[in-house]
């Protein structure tokens, strides 16, 4: 039987699930009595149409491509890491206990220490649904959903009760000092004269750059991502081959978890320059529609990340400019899993057995 | 604390509970056919919101049930489509539906009411009033007895008493009928049920509407029973609730009502007297929040007995050619 080509999986498929998710969401906005086009338009201009919105696609970019590699990391070993949410909002107390514990003198130093407390508090949370499912084979998308919940607590717990400033009425924690503000794109040399100062977007996104790059490296060119993939593909082949399933699980989830918890040096360190109650504001469930579309590959997860920021950053524009609620979005990215994920062998099955009797009858004549 | 308090928290955990038990005996029909079920949440919501708009615009609570139910079930299928039709991760599909339902709901109410994503509020015939059993005010003022019937027993919706019968009914079609068997084979051993001639397909679509059906009830008490009238995220992770509470049921009803209730007891003490003061510590009220959460990742960890879930549970069934 001959193979499917190779861009008919990575780029037709993908994108044929894509346009059906756009075009039902096209029905909806019909449905609600607005006119589609136009809030293509609107989304358009509002996100890509000046560097204030480009500012702010790739400031949610940013976030998306952590969380969206949190998932693909954990997706090759075949774990399903729904707990994004959770790592990154711990992710995010981490970040902000490091940089509140000392007068960080330079955001250099600050930011080098704040990507390992968020990272080492995002991986701890996911060391446990981890642990349990390499060693008692607790079904890790169950617990991960529940540390989700565990997670929302321990934030609510630690600032209401413990961060919050004396006399301060709100659940946050007092402001960072001003040295640990990252640069954003306005205080950039050469592209800053665009960008004005109220952008969002920071070195963390060449920070999330690198990052992709270094999970290439992990999954495709290290012993361990080979041992995770192969575990992934056929657990019983790797266990044969000497690989162990509990370091695999745990190696890959640690790896997950600190990729989410890093994501909050853009939005707790880079942006609110304090911990505020659910600052993740759902980004880590974004990292699954981000990982299922960029099919778990990470210069697939930066390309799905770029466009679920701006389609995040147009929602925006769209509620403001529009009687569009933002709620749009989330149906779109509800969608685009649906679509990518779920249903995916609806047009699969037939392509792939399209390319299947041209190739076996190009064979024959 | 006296009698009459321990009674009101009593009755509020029923009220509580309801919810989550409907949504707990929905998943157990699907996952006992095989089906996972993540997207208990999203069918829950889109039925609160839909039973919330009919019953605002109609002033019938009746309506707004077929209407939540639909709703529900629209979803049931969606999730039926992708698990069962098309072999897809049936895990992916629920996370899929949970969001489908956040997002369009709010849509929806926004452009039919424009009250910032909520329905109007109801009152009326547009919810379901509580009902008064026979003589409960006449053994009202009987010690003991009389107050545990009137105020406890006595006094909910009907849907409370509804999800309290699909307890045992649940617990006969599952353990005592033809249908029960084979829903349950075809979630443990799907081939051996269609060497047996029975259509796996068949079986687990039908397992799955029973889930919308009944998610949908718990969406439906939501918003016309404990709260009058839809509001934006109401269900407020309870659909992930019961499946906790499924989990610490090990798949069995009569548990489920236990697990249910308890969660229920555990909101109502919580809502009630936010912070525990136990004289050594003081228990906060996130703490009483997570404990489901914590108390299912302990049952999953298998310290307190194990949680095995139906053998072919996720897996897509795939005819032998």
């Amino acid at each position: 039987m001959e193979k499917t080509p190779k861009w008919v999986d990575v780029a037709l498929i993908p994108l044929l699930n894509l346009l059906i998710a756009f075009v039902i969401s096209g029905i909806v906005v019909l449905l609600i009595g607005e006119d589609p086009i136009k809030a293509i338009k609107v989304m358009v201009s509002g996100a890509l149409g000046s560097p204030y919105g480009w500012g702010y696609t790739l400031y949610y970019a940013t976030n998306f491509i952590f969380t969206g590699l949190a998932v693909a990391v954990a997706y090759h070993a075949s774990q399903f890491n729904i707990g994004g949410e959770g790592q990154a909002t711990l992710g995010g107390l981490g970040v902000a206990l490091v940089l509140l514990a000392f007068p960080w003198p330079h955001w250099t130093i600050a930011l080098i220490a704040a990507m390992a407390g968020g990272a080492i508090f995002g991986a701890a949370w996911a060391a446990i649904p981890a642990y349990l499912q390499a060693k008692r084979g607790s079904h890790i998308v169950i617990t991960t959903i529940m540390f989700n919940f565990i997670g929302a607590a321990v934030l609510n717990y630690m600032l209401v009760n413990v961060l919050r400033p004396r006399g301060s009425m709100d659940p946050a924690t007092a402001r960072f000092g001003p040295a640990t503000h990252l640069p954003t794109f306005h205080d950039f040399p050469l592209v800053g004269q665009f960008f004005s100062k109220s952008v969002p977007a920071n070195v963390s996104f060449f920070v999330a750059i690198l990052a992709c790059y270094l999970v290439w490296v992990l999954i495709w060119r290290t012993k361990l991502g080979f041992e995770i993939r192969a575990f992934g593909r056929s657990e019983s082949a790797a266990r044969y081959a000497g690989i162990s399933p509990v370091k695999i699980v745990m190696a890959a989830m640690l790896i997950s978890g600190g990729l989410a918890g890093l994501m909050a040096i853009n939005n707790v360190m880079g942006e609110a320059h304090r911990l505020v109650l659910n600052s993740v504001e759902g980004a880590g469930f974004i990292g699954i529609a981000v990982a299922l579309m960029g099919r778990n590959h990470p210069f697939g997860v930066f390309l799905a990340a770029l466009l679920f920021g701006f389609l995040y950053q147009g929602g925006g524009e769209l509620a403001l400019e529009t009687t569009i609620p933002r709620e749009l979005i989330t149906v779109i990215q509800a969608l685009v899993i649906l679509f990518t994920g779920a249903f995916d062998n609806m047009l699969r099955a037939p392509i792939e057995s399209f390319f299947v009797a041209r190739a076996n009858a190009r064979k024959e004549a | 604390m006296d009698f009459g308090t321990i009674i009101e928290i009593l009755d509020s955990a029923v009220r509580l509970g309801t919810p989550l038990l409907l949504a707990c005996l929905a998943g157990l029909f699907s996952e006992r056919a095989g089906i996972f079920d993540i997207g208990l949440e999203g069918k829950m919501l889109m039925a609160a919101f839909f039973s919330g708009a009919v019953a605002a615009v109609t002033g019938n609570a009746w309506l707004g049930l077929l209407a939540g139910v639909g709703g529900s079930m629209s979803l049931a299928f969606v999730h039926g489509l992708a698990s069962i039709t098309f072999r897809g991760n049936q895990l992916i599909s629920g996370v899929a539906v949970n969001f489908l339902a956040s997002g369009f709901t709010v849509l929806i109410a926004q452009s039919w009411f424009h009250q910032g994503g909520r329905t109007p509020q109801l009152s009326g015939n547009g919810r379901f009033d509580p009902i008064t059993l026979p003589g409960a005010d006449a053994v009202q003022d009987v010690p003991f007895l009389g107050p545990i019937y009137s105020n406890l027993i006595s006094g909910h919706s009907i849907l409370v008493y509804v999800a309290f019968a699909m307890v045992p009914i649940t617990w006969w079609v599952l353990f005592r009928t033809r249908f029960g068997l084979r829903l349950r084979a075809v979630g443990e051993n799907p081939e051996s049920v269609d060497t047996a001639g029975i259509s796996v397909i068949r079986m687990r679509y039908t397992a799955v509407a029973i889930t919308g059906v009944l998610a949908g009830l718990g969406g439906v008490y939501l918003a016309t029973g404990l709260a009058a009238g839809f509001v934006k995220e109401m269900t407020a992770g309870r659909g992930y609730i019961a499946l906790a509470a499924l989990i610490f049921a090990k798949w069995r009803p009569v548990p489920a009502l236990g697990a249910t209730m308890l969660f229920g007891l555990l909101e109502a003490i919580s809502n009630r007297y936010p912070n525990i003061d136990l004289g050594v510590i003081t228990l906060p009220i996130q703490f009483m929040q997570a404990v489901p959460y914590i108390l299912t990742v302990i049952i999953l960890a298998g310290f307190i007995g194990k949680a095995i879930p139906p053998r072919a549970g996720g897996q897509p069934y795939v005819k032998e050619r």
